[in-house]
C-alpha cells in the first residue's frame, strides 16, 4: 500500500484532517508532514489575539500521522468502513510552541502491534529540526463489529 | 509452576493497570481482569505482553480471548510453559 492510498483511506476530513503528506512508511514506522493553515478555526480562540497551536491539536497530528496512517498500512486491505479506530492512551511532553503557518514533521516508531492495539513512540519536529513534542501514543484498530464493542468498553 | 507464587507475580504485573484497589487487594483465582479489577481492554493487551515477557511464552489471539480472569491466565501460562 503506497502513501497516496493510505491518505485516501484516512477517516478524516477538513476541518479535522491533520495529514498532508507521508514521506516514508514501512512496517516499523512512518514519517509524515502537516502545515498549520493560519485560518484554522482554533487559532481565533487559542489564545485571544495570540495564536498558538493547542497541545491537543499537536497530539491529534501525532496520532493521525504516527498511529492511524501506520495502522492503515499495517492492517493493509483489511481496513474498511467496519474498522473501528480509537485512541486509547497518550503520554506526551510539549517542548516548544508551534505557530500558524509552521510545517511539522511527525516521526513514529512502532513499539508493538498486537491484538489490535498499536503503540508507538512519536516525535514531532519543526522546520528547524527542533523537537517540539515527544511521547507515546496507543490506539485500537479492529475490523469485526463485535470485537469493536469489546475494545471500546 | 507454584500457583501461589504465580498469582503473586500476576499481581505485580497487573498492578499498574488496575482501577479497583479493593478488588486488587482481595485478588483470588476468580478475580476478573476487566469486571473486577477494571483494567480497560486496551491495557489488558499490555498485561498480556508483560505476561509473555515474564514467562518467555507466546500468547496467541485464541488464548488472549480466553484470558478474562486470574484462573484462565494461570491455565494459559501453565499450558504454554509445559509446551516449551
Amino acid at each position: 500500500m503506497n502513501s497516496k492510498e493510505i491518505l485516501s483511506q484516512l477517516p478524516y476530513t477538513k476541518p479535522f484532517l491533520f495529514v498532508d503528506d507521508i514521506s516514508r512508511i514501512d512496517e516499523n514506522g512512518v514519517e509524515g508532514t502537516y502545515t498549520f493553515d493560519e485560518n484554522l478555526d482554533f487559532y481565533k480562540g487559542h489564545f485571544k489575539d495570540n495564536p498558538i497551536t493547542p497541545g491537543v491539536i499537536l497530539t491529534e497530528v501525532m496520532a493521525q500521522i504516527g498511529l492511524v496512517c501506520l495502522g492503515i498500512f499495517l492492517v493493509n486491505d483489511v481496513f474498511n468502513k467496519n474498522t473501528s479506530i480509537a485512541l486509547t492512551s497518550t503520554d506526551i511532553e510539549f517542548l516548544k510552541p508551534v505557530y500558524p503557518n509552521e510545517k511539522v514533521t511527525v516521526i513514529s516508531e512502532k513499539v508493538y502491534f498486537r491484538f489490535g492495539k498499536l503503540k508507538c513512540k512519536v516525535q514531532m519536529k519543526n522546520q528547524k529540526g527542533e523537537s517540539v513534542c515527544t511521547g507515546t501514543i496507543a490506539g485500537i484498530l479492529r475490523s469485526s463489529a463485535k470485537e469493536d464493542r469489546t475494545a471500546l468498553e | 509452576m507454584n500457583k501461589e507464587e504465580t498469582i503473586q507475580e500476576l499481581k505485580a504485573i497487573v498492578k499498574p493497570y488496575i482501577q479497583n484497589e479493593e478488588a486488587f487487594e482481595n485478588l483470588t483465582e476468580d478475580t476478573d481482569f476487566i469486571n473486577d479489577l477494571k483494567i480497560n481492554s486496551a491495557n489488558l493487551v499490555d498485561v498480556i505482553l508483560d505476561i509473555e515477557e515474564k514467562y518467555d511464552i507466546v500468547i496467541d489471539n485464541e488464548a488472549m480471548e480466553k484470558m478474562s480472569n486470574v484462573k484462565a491466565a494461570l491455565t494459559i501460562i501453565e499450558t504454554q510453559l509445559a509446551s516449551k
